[in-house]
């Protein structure tokens, strides 16, 4: 479904990611881990148009997407989770949701499948999105991203700033949307969480893929014990 | 004897809502202490009212011994107590130095001269391992974990006495986290107080003496990090199946 080959990312002058390549099929679940500053957030945000200085190509349903705008990417049905979640502050809650879900033909069944997730938001529907916690407005970005039912999801660290309990709910969630044929691109630094819950993973470090496999093998790897598992 | 933080009946109501509601809880001196709860508990808010930021509609907030209720965030930081944001934003355009400069500027009553202050920061940021080479780098320029250092860097150029950091190790993965909680243990032993919110439970039970929950802006428990965690309100509110963590 998404492929990437020998993809460069520059800011600037200064190149971040170096030769990059990796796929994503149909109704998987992979997981990309490795330590801040590796790559992760800028490779993903060049894959859904926000980064257009690079170079290679990323082919997403047969298609080169590489320099298409984000909105064009989002009407194809990829959709992201941004880190710094980018939630609209000053709109109420329930209009931000239903922007992520300008597009999709039944709205009304992803919001009601997003509320049975969290709550929450349906309490604060009416509230403005800037007023919620920091929890709350992350639940409010996966939400969002989630009422355009994509073909692709991207997330980068969902569980930032969620409960332990919130984090566990949110973890399965995503898997039974996997189970139900989404295919799903995730971020994490909760990597025993992200490699329990997808089928491959690779790893970023220093702008380079330094180890890729199912997660059953890297969950076991003792390079990856030491340096993401803190054992 | 005098306790660093002493908050009682503290309570503050945003609209309809209560958000902290009837808290007491005291910080002793060289203690640290986590701060957890649900998602939306109100533990960001009980912080942005010790350090000032907003005033609560009741209660009292003494620190060192003095109330210092409703006192504007600027007098609050001169006093001591100095704070992390959740998001770790910066001046964009500033060099991650002179961010740090800013603090010891302003942030305190000692007011060195330029010179000095650059001396300082450079010294500062040393402290929390932000990479030398990117001292003079913009901040808009930093990741994610420099900015974190950067953000504990200008709290701390505010010598405080007091200093509240919330989810200073998000998005850190764990080999991050460990260095983290080194870093806070070594803040503390050079005689800050710290109250730190925190989800990533390895860091909260690595560094707390002593844990207190929120849930629904009420303090639920407080206590020894390991009768806390087996708690069961606090398990069913907020930890869920600790296993999986």
């Amino acid at each position: 479904m998404l492929s990437v080959s020998s993809l460069n990312v520059f800011h600037g002058n200064l190149q971040v990611v170096w030769d990059l390549s990796f796929r994503v099929n149909k109704g998987e679940l992979v997981t990309m881990i490795g330590p801040n500053g590796a790559g992760k957030t800028t490779t993903v945000e060049t894959i859904v148009g926000l980064n257009r200085k690079a170079t290679g190509s990323v082919v997403f349903d047969g298609e080169p997407i590489l320099g298409k705008h984000p909105n064009e990417l989002f009407s194809k049905g990829l959709a992201l989770v941004p880190e710094k979640r980018e939630i609209f502050p000053s709109m109420p809650v329930i209009e931000n949701l239903r922007l992520g879900g300008m597009g999709n033909k039944d709205p009304e069944a992803a919001l009601a499948r997003i509320f049975r997730l969290f709550p929450v938001l349906q309490e604060r529907e009416r509230q403005e999105a800037g007023t919620l916690s920091g929890g709350e407005q992350q639940m409010l970005a996966i939400g969002r991203a989630l009422m355009s039912e994509p073909r692709l999801l991207i997330l980068d660290e969902p569980s930032t700033g969620l409960s332990p309990l919130l984090t566990g709910q949110v973890f399965r969630s995503l898997e039974q949307l996997g189970r139900e044929g989404m295919t799903i691109l995730l971020l994490e630094q909760n990597v025993r969480n992200a490699l329990a819950m997808c089928d491959r993973g690779y790893v970023l470090e220093n702008g380079r893929i330094v180890q890729e496999g199912n997660s059953r093998e890297l969950m076991h790897d003792a390079r990856i014990q030491k340096a993401y598992l803190g054992f | 004897m005098t306790e660093t933080l002493a908050l009682t009946g503290v309570t503050k109501q945003i609209g309809g809502l209560t958000a902290v509601n009837n808290v007491d809880m005291t910080i002793g001196d060289g203690q640290i202490v986590g701060l957890v709860g649900p998602n939306g508990a109100g533990k960001t808010t009980l912080l942005n009212i010790i350090s000032g930021m907003i005033s609560p509609t009741a209660g009292k907030v003494s620190f060192l011994g003095e109330d210092i209720t409703g006192m504007k965030a600027d007098r609050i930081c001169r006093k001591g107590i100095a704070k992390t944001f959740q998001i770790a934003e910066s001046f964009p355009n500033l060099s991650a130095e002179q961010c740090v400069m800013i603090g010891i500027l302003f942030g305190n009553h000692h007011a060195p001269g330029m010179r000095q202050a650059e001396t300082e920061a450079r010294e500062i940021l040393d402290e929390v391992n932000f990479p030398r080479e990117k001292t003079g780098t913009l901040t808009r320029n930093l990741n994610v974990v420099e900015l974190k250092r950067l953000q504990l860097a200008r709290a701390l150029a505010c010598h405080p006495k007091l200093l509240l950091l919330d989810e200073i190790t998000t998005g850190l993965n764990p080999s991050e986290s460990n260095e983290a909680v080194g870093l806070i243990r070594k803040i503390r032993d050079n005689g800050t107080s710290i109250l730190i919110i925190e989800h990533v439970m390895s860091v909260i039970m690595g560094v707390s003496s002593r844990i207190v929950v929120l849930d629904h802006g009420e303090k639920i428990a407080d206590g020894h990090p390991h009768d806390v965690v087996n708690n069961q309100r606090v398990i069913d509110t907020y930890l869920g199946d600790i296993d999986a963590f």
